[in-house]
């Protein structure tokens, strides 16, 4: 004897059916095909192939999709030193990057301008762009970079995707 | 070696002609013998030979005697020197090289900083064109009948000259309203921090530095050093322990 609901449990189509909420499900998608925009600039973009090449091999963590169009890239891995003269293309790449979309400045110089102290090389590339997750390292392990990509996936799902989604259309419907 | 017999009449003559320059030493001499007193050589510097221009608005002509009948076929590199307080201001330096005879050359030529302006060598060597453009961007001469000349490294519209002397580490802010900025660096507390002069190599050498403590820090670390020294007759404390 035991307690049956439509919803809850049916041993009929057991095996078939998933019971979720709508933000676990898009979330589950979302971080398990994380395309990235290889954003490589200097030495930290050598670790980034060496990341997506087989010994470290991203693609376990659904991310060996390298977009080169902004258009079809999730997350900008912004790998090296941003000069300002190269800002304005990275500023521009990341506008033409569809949301949601995410961003990891990898290494010392994306984060925080490393060690080039100088009047050509922005201080962090967060003064133009918003970082999900810093990465330390000059350059960083491949498995440093593994592991802000997991934490990346962390933070999407713990993302509220239905309230933001019902946010932005009151917003738009305000507007 | 090159089989003489082998090549056509043309190729023949060339290498003849070649074969009058063994050294950088013959093609200075060509030079001068071509061009008089604009020319004058410098002492020779770890076997490296320069000579000097004394007039810029010549170097086009000598550039161009020097690539088609000195064969000077390569041009290595273009860069300014900015003798911030003498005058004249600039010296520009021409490094050229001929892959045939293997000899390099380097001509110095000087600018005023009223002019900053010297005719452009882009129609004797092509590559000049980038070099150039670098000189310009960092130091602000100009080059007469450059067919393009625009900034290289720093983003148009950049309003300084990032390697004159009188120009900051730092860097100067700067806008251009909804499209560029450059900030001040902060330098202070960075890696890499060397400091000029100092008693010891202690107190220059790089690393992190904060200027308010620094300079206590680091005398209170050579009197620590000093004081042990003298109770131990080492720098880095009791040696190791005799064995009886």
């Amino acid at each position: 004897m035991q307690a049956q609901s439509e919803i809850g449990y049916n041993s009929k189509i057991e095996g078939d059916v998933v019971i979720t909420t709508v933000d676990a499900a898009l979330n589950w998608f979302r971080k398990n095909s994380v395309w990235p925009m290889p954003m490589g600039l200097a030495c930290c973009a050598i670790e980034l192939m060496a990341v997506g090449a087989s010994r470290f091999d991203i693609s376990r963590f659904g991310s060996e999709v390298m977009r080169f169009s902004p258009r079809q890239a999730d997350c900008m891995i912004v790998a090296g030193t941003v000069t300002y003269k190269m800002a304005l293309s990275v500023k521009r790449i990341w506008d033409q990057m569809p949301e949601p979309r995410w961003c990891i400045a990898m290494g010392a110089c994306a984060s925080t301008g490393g060690m080039y102290r100088s009047y050509a090389v922005l201080q962090g590339v967060d003064r133009i762009i918003p970082v999900d997750i810093y990465v330390s390292g000059c350059p960083p392990r491949p498995e440093a970079l593994l592991d802000a990509l997991m934490k990346l996936q962390n933070k999407i799902s713990k993302t509220p995707v239905v309230e933001n989604l019902t946010i932005m259309n009151l917003k738009k419907a305000a507007a | 070696m090159v089989l003489l017999k082998n090549l056509d009449l043309e190729t023949k003559t060339r290498i003849c002609e070649l074969a009058n320059i063994v050294t950088s030493q013959d093609a200075a001499n060509k030079l001068k013998a071509k061009f008089g007193d604009l020319i004058s050589e410098l002492p020779i510097f770890r076997g490296e030979l320069t000579v000097r221009l004394t007039d810029a608005e010549k170097i086009t002509e000598v550039c161009l005697y020097a690539k088609n009948d000195l064969d000077f076929n390569y041009l290595v590199d273009i860069t300014g020197i900015d003798n911030y307080g003498d005058d004249p201001r600039w010296t520009l330096v021409y490094h050229l090289r001929g892959l045939g005879h293997g000899c390099e050359v380097r001509i110095k030529t000087d600018v005023s900083e009223e002019k900053s302006k010297l005719p452009s060598v882009v129609s004797v060597w092509a590559t000049a064109n980038w070099h150039e453009r670098e000189v310009y961007d960092m130091m602000g001469i100009h080059f007469r009948d450059h067919p393009d000349l625009r900034r290289i490294l720093m983003w148009d519209g950049y309003p300084y000259f990032p390697l004159r002397k009188d120009f900051p580490l730092a860097g100067k802010d700067s806008e251009l309203p909804g499209v560029a900025f450059t900030q001040v660096t902060p330098m202070a507390g960075g890696p890499f921090v060397t400091v000029a002069g100092g008693n010891s190599a202690m107190a220059r050498e790089p690393r992190i530095r904060i200027p308010e403590t620094d300079s206590i820090e680091t005398m209170g670390r050579l009197e620590r050093r000093k004081e042990i020294q003298e109770a131990h007759g080492h720098p880095k404390g009791p040696g190791p322990i005799e064995r009886k």
